[in-house]
């Protein structure tokens, strides 16, 4: 996290009119639901308001006249309003929520599906954690703005309008005379937010500093051992730890002061219905059940001010993540499909590089001018020094990335001609890192595919030899595969990785250092797996076994991004050039480098 | 309840300020319930003909009790609160200082994530105990006894009727709190679910788009999401209640006032002016019944946290000093010997090491070979004792390292560790981490040694430049060399480098190699490397293999045996080759 981002996230961002009109964008298919809402919230905010003018209706007319049926009607009126409320209002909170969370799903799958699309460089670039963080923390973030910001704003002030009608209705001086508090507790109310959201702030800031300190200082632990800087360090974390304690305190200042001073205004406010209501009273132009009714509406408007005053953190907090959310949405790092593409009906399997000319970034070229062609069904080795491109080679054949100069025919068809999904769909890789996805055997083998049946599973297995350990599991192929795969061998991992290569059936076959991490055991049985894989397909093998190298029919060898030797392996032997040392290097003695 | 004994000697702590709270609660609860008394004199007086005098007097009486309520109101927040802030203080001190004494072990055990959750969200749990729950529940406790006694006085099947509703509003608070805690760690598990299927997406994103699975991903990503979204439905359906329950059972209450107290009013049992107080009283109630099921449920997390805090607070620290401890030892000479040294992580894994035997006399230096796995940081970790040996001793100046104090022994002993960490201080602070005070001089001439003075100069701000991610993010190579660097600073009289230049280029290496072999003249080395560039002039040079030393001589002696070591040579000099080939 940059500086910039992480003040950001301490200090909230301010009110950006633009980003909001882009997030209302969202609600917009449920703009009916949500108008019908905000018209009940209305209609429901009068409920409260009407209990104490009933209240009043009880006294001066029943109580006060000794009716005791009337009594009895009122307090039933009393007791429906207050069942039809609560009903309401429970179908109301629900039915919004819902809508917010709704709301919520789209964004969170417009976020997913959309860096589904994203080329490889974006993720070359972003850190993991920045990505996930997206499309996970920052939509939830959004939450209360559409759960309950947008539609409980017309609540919080209806509640008030409803109020304010009833008292009129009842009695327009008094009202004036009620009211008078209620300037200090609406500016009381927003000062009030206004410090807390400032303290709140230094706490944040306090909190994060704890909290990155520990952090930091349980991943270097070591560190701190090994010095013995445990008392020095205990002093620096005393001091961080007592100035989050002190900025606690100081925000408690403000909590043990608003509550108090609502109450006393709230006070003051049956003071002046007292005193002034009651000096009408024995004048004979107000009601007795009046009091009792402003009384009870003097509570009444304490809530909806709070919880309008909260809105403004509401919005600030989505804010800075939405901001986040629509910089991601607004990425376009594509690898572009064509307008026309041409259509792949089987594919023969004819691969030709053309004066090929590749960098990641910039003017770094990591590929020089590479021209080479492979025939269908032929074997081609790639061999080279770390470094030398053989895995970037295989990054543009399968349009990860775009080639800069040059062209890249697959049955003499440029691939940039080709839809990406055709092209992969005819390609397999199995690369040196394996990665297994949490999920079963099965699934990590036919990568969720149902057209792959578990037959064609079971075979696949059978032939590269996965089968045997798969068996032995206690699900067999339902076995669960953890995280990554945690639970299984290097090894076991690769006939992984192999049997889903041949699950697909694959044109071209391309094995990138596919069997560097494997120990002895496995190596055996993956030797006859790789035979039985080569069979009837072009294949692409890189660095690989020695066997495989010396029997496949073309060995090109790439050094420092350009290709300097081709040929078969006693040629390139002969030569006494980079192949031979590679030779030496890598292959002469492939039972005694395990030693080491 | 008994793991939140634990915070007995918290409390005592602060008894003084705590029992103030409780004076200020109740002061200021008998200002609260002399309001609606108040009131109920007033509207009595109202019906009896009285004069605005009177109904000033009554006026000021309400505001002046709620200013003294108020100001005894705001004291307890400031005595309470702010105790339940330094119980914190003092907890998460306690935890700090236990979790530093903690052995390595511990921390390659368990994930930093884990135990800053405890740091975190355990020590939260326990402070919302500590402060809310323990002032709403005297609070609540001496409200609720004072306000039921005199609603009693006035009318005590009145009162009955009344109160019937609020201890169900308590339960339901109470299970409804419960119900919101149960769903609520569910969507969080949903939640990390999500996070986890993201991040597995993501860092999988090379196979997904190889095989063309992005549709199934999004189709998959759908239905997790979809499940988040019913699960949050489901704690919504329950949230969704209590505002509703709450409206009706206190309006309950409020209406049962009305229409059986308006009754008695009519029978004359009753004024209209004790139903206005029976009105106030309920409204008093409320929050206190409400906060009781509420204070309920922080108890039992707190309960839980405590728990797991407990746990923490009895993990052994097993490597400290202890009686065998020889205090006399004061300084180190460096030379160290392994005695039929056998270790094992655990006792349900296998031997690591086996049976080494080895000397490093004063001042020379030793190299280590390996291969990845074969042990070779497991075996200098035991001799700052990161780790104890399983068997055998390790001995420095013929002293077994237990006996010598951690003190003495950490101070006279410097490592690099493989994976370099720096901390985000300046520069200077990170060098002179080892220095008990800063010296800049020093800084500057182990920076000349490690070779990473020209990159400090490189730096806009010099020394005082930030690392890491508020500042400069050093390369591998910086790292190393900046460890290094803070290593030698420390002026230890043994230094151990774990593959220390794996990222540095051969050259420096070279030079650095050099400098340091003036700056180690009085000291012992032990240098673990894959190179044998690094290694090559090395007094004595060990490959260990299959948990023991396979080799063991100089150079040329072990070029000379034409075994590990020799192979490992020959390809590294191909290797050399191939490199510099254009
Ligand atoms: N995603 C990438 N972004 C930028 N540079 C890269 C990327 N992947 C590889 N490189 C660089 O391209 C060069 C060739 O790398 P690579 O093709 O992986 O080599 P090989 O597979 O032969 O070991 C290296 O210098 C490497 O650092
Ligand atoms: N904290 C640990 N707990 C359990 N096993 C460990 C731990 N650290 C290392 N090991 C195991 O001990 C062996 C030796 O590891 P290590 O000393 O780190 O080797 P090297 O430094 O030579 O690469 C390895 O098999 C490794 O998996
Ligand atoms: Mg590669
Ligand atoms: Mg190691």
């Amino acid at each position: 996290m940059t500086e910039k981002t992480q003040e950001e996230e301490i200090l909230g961002k301010a009110y950006d009119s633009r980003l909001m009109k882009r997030l209302l964008v969202y609600i917009k298919p449920y703009k009916k639901y949500v108008i019908l809402a905000i018209l009940l919230n209305i209609f429901v905010a009068a409920f409260g308001p009407l209990r104490p003018f009933l209240t009043k209706i009880a006294i001066d007319d029943y109580i006060l006249n000794s009716n005791y049926n009337g009594l009895k009607i009122i307090a039933l009126l009393l007791f429906a309003s207050l069942i039809l409320q609560a009903i309401i209002q429970y179908f109301l909170t629900y039915y919004t929520q819902y809508l917010g969370q709704r709301t919520l799903y789209d964004i969170r799958t417009q976020i997913f599906e959309h860096i589904q699309k994203l080329a490889l460089k974006y993720f070359d670039r972003t850190p993991i954690g920045r990505i996930v963080t997206r499309a996970t923390n920052d939509v939830e973030s959004l939450n209360e703005l559409f759960s309950s910001g947008i539609v409980m704003v017309f609540s919080d002030i209806f509640i008030i309008i409803w109020i304010l009608v009833f008292m009129f209705s009842m009695d327009i001086p008094l009202s004036l005379v009620t009211l008078s508090v209620l300037p200090v507790l609406i500016y009381g109310t927003f000062l009030f937010r206004k410090k807390v959201r400032e303290t709140y702030r230094d706490v944040r800031f306090h909190l994060a500093r704890l909290n990155s300190y520990m952090q930091e200082h349980v991943t270097g632990m070591s560190v701190v051992q090994i010095f013995r800087k445990e008392k020095d360090e205990f002093k620096k974390f005393s001091n961080i730890n007592a100035d989050h304690r002190d900025a606690n305190i100081r925000s408690i200042f403000y909590y043990a002061i608003f509550f108090p001073t609502v109450e006393l205004l709230s006070s003051i406010a049956i003071a002046l219905i007292i005193w002034y209501g009651g000096g009408e009273v024995i004048q004979g132009a107000v009601k007795l059940g009046d009091l009792f009714a402003f009384i009870q509406f003097t509570e009444m408007f304490f809530r909806p001010i709070r919880d309008l005053s909260e809105k403004y953190n509401i919005l600030q907090t989505s804010m800075a993540s939405s901001e986040r959310i629509f910089k991601l949405l607004d990425n376009q790092t594509f690898i572009k499909d064509p307008e026309e593409p041409v259509k792949l009906n089987g594919v023969k399997g004819d691969i030709q590089f053309k004066d090929v000319w590749f960098a990641y970034d910039d003017d770094n070229y990591v590929l020089k001018n590479i021209n080479f062609s492979i025939k269908p069904g032929e074997v081609v080795a790639i061999v080279g020094h770390t470094g030398a491109g053989k895995s970037t080679l295989i990054n543009i054949l399968t349009r990860f990335y775009d080639i800069r100069k040059g062209s890249i025919l697959l049955d003499g068809i440029d691939i940039r001609q080709i839809n990406k999904k055709d092209l992969r769909k005819y390609i397999s890789i199995v690369l040196q890192d394996v990665f297994l996805f949490s999920g079963t055997i099965e699934s990590n083998i036919n990568m969720d595919n149902d057209e792959i049946s578990i037959e064609q599973v079971i075979s696949a297995a059978k032939t590269v030899g996965a089968d045997k350990f798969i068996s032995n599991l206690p699900n067999k192929y339902q076995e669960e595969v953890k995280e990554r795969g945690a639970t299984l061998s290097v090894g076991q991992k690769q006939l992984i990785s192999f049997t889903r290569a041949l699950a697909y059936d694959p044109k071209i076959l391309i094995l990138d250092e596919a069997t560097s991490s494997i120990d002895t055991e496995a190596e055996n049985l993956i030797k006859s797996a790789i035979e039985k894989l080569l069979i009837g397909r072009t294949a692409i093998v890189i660095a690989h076994r020695l066997s495989t190298i010396q029997n496949a029919d073309k060995i090109i060898v790439l050094h420092k991004g350009e290709i300097r030797e081709i040929g078969n392996h006693q040629e390139l032997l002969a030569k006494r050039g980079i192949y031979y040392k590679l030779y030496q290097l890598q292959y002469k003695d492939q039972e005694i480098i395990k030693t080491i | 309840m008994k793991n939140l004994l634990t915070l007995k000697k918290y409390f005592l702590k602060y008894k003084t300020k705590l029992f103030l709270g409780i004076v200020f609660i109740l002061i200021s609860n008998s200002m609260t319930v002399i309001l609606p008394i108040l009131l109920k004199d007033a509207i009595d007086e109202l019906q009896r003909n009285t004069t605005s005098a009177i109904l000033l007097k009554y006026a000021g009486l309400i505001v002046g009790t709620s200013i003294v309520g108020g100001i005894f109101r705001y004291s307890i927040r400031q005595t309470i609160i702010v105790v339940s802030r330094e119980i914190e203080y003092d907890l998460r001190g306690d935890f700090w200082s236990h979790i530093q004494k903690l052995p390595l072990r511990y921390f390659q055990n368990n994930s930093t994530g884990n135990i800053m959750s405890h740091a975190t969200n355990d020590i939260n749990a326990i402070r919302s105990f500590i402060g809310p729950a323990v002032m709403y529940s005297i609070d609540t406790s001496i409200r609720l006894l004072i306000v039921v006694a005199i609603m009693m006085s006035m009318n005590f099947s009145l009162t009955i009727y009344a109160l019937l509703p609020l201890p169900f509003l308590s339960y339901g608070v109470y299970r409804v709190g419960k119900l919101i805690h149960e769903k609520y760690v569910k969507i969080q598990e949903n939640f990390s679910q999500l996070t986890t299927r993201a991040q597995e997406n993501f860092s999988g994103i090379r196979v997904i788009k190889s095989f063309v699975r992005e549709e199934n991903e999004i189709k998959r990503w759908r239905e997790l999401s979809k499940e988040f979204l019913r699960k949050n439905m489901n704690l919504i359906r329950i949230q969704a209640m209590i505002t509703p329950i709450l409206t009706v059972i206190t309006g309950i209450s409020i209406i049962v006032v009305i229409w059986i107290g308006g009754g008695k009013v009519i029978n004359g049992e009753m004024s209209l002016g004790e139903i206005a107080a029976f009105v106030a009283y309920l409204s008093i109630l409320i929050w206190p019944v409400i906060a009781f099921g509420w204070v309920m449920n922080i108890i039992q997390q707190a309960e839980a946290s405590m728990k797991r805090l407990n746990k923490i607070f009895s993990e052994p620290y097993e490597i400290d000093d202890s009686e065998k401890t020889d205090l006399s030892i004061k300084e180190l000479k460096g030379e160290i010997e392994f005695n039929n040294v056998s270790f094992r992580y655990s006792d349900n894994l296998p031997k690591v090491l086996n049976n080494i035997n080895l000397k490093i006399p004063i001042g020379s230096t030793l190299a280590v070979i390996g291969h990845t796995g074969s042990g070779k940081t497991s075996l200098i970790n035991l001799i700052p004792r990161l780790y104890d040996v399983t068997d055998g001793e390790v001995k420095i100046d013929g002293k077994n390292v237990k006996e010598i104090p951690l003190d003495i022994l950490r101070t006279n002993i410097a490592v690099v560790q493989q994976e370099s960490f720096l901390f985000s201080d300046t520069v200077n602070g990170n060098l002179s981490y080892g220095l008990r005070t800063i010296d800049i001089d020093k800084v500057k001439e182990v920076s000349r040694i490690a070779n990473f003075d020209k990159d400090v100069e490189t730096f806009t701000k010099g020394y005082e430049t930030m690392v890491g991610e508020r500042g400069i993010t050093f390369s591998g190579g910086q790292k190393q060399r900046a460890s290094l660097a803070r290593a030698l600073a420390a002026d230890p009289k043994i230094l151990i480098l774990d593959d220390s230049f794996s990222a540095v280029d051969t050259q420096t290496e070279e030079r650095i190699l050099k400098n340091l072999k003036e700056f180690m003249k009085n000291r012992t080395s032990i240098i673990i490397s894959h190179r044998i560039s690094t290694v090559k002039d090395a007094d004595n040079i060990i490959v260990i293999h299959n948990e023991t030393i396979a080799e063991q001589g100089t150079h040329n002696e072990l070029v000379a045996l034409n075994g590990i070591y020799a192979d490992l040579h020959y390809k590294q000099l191909l290797e050399k080759e191939l490199e510099e080939l254009n």
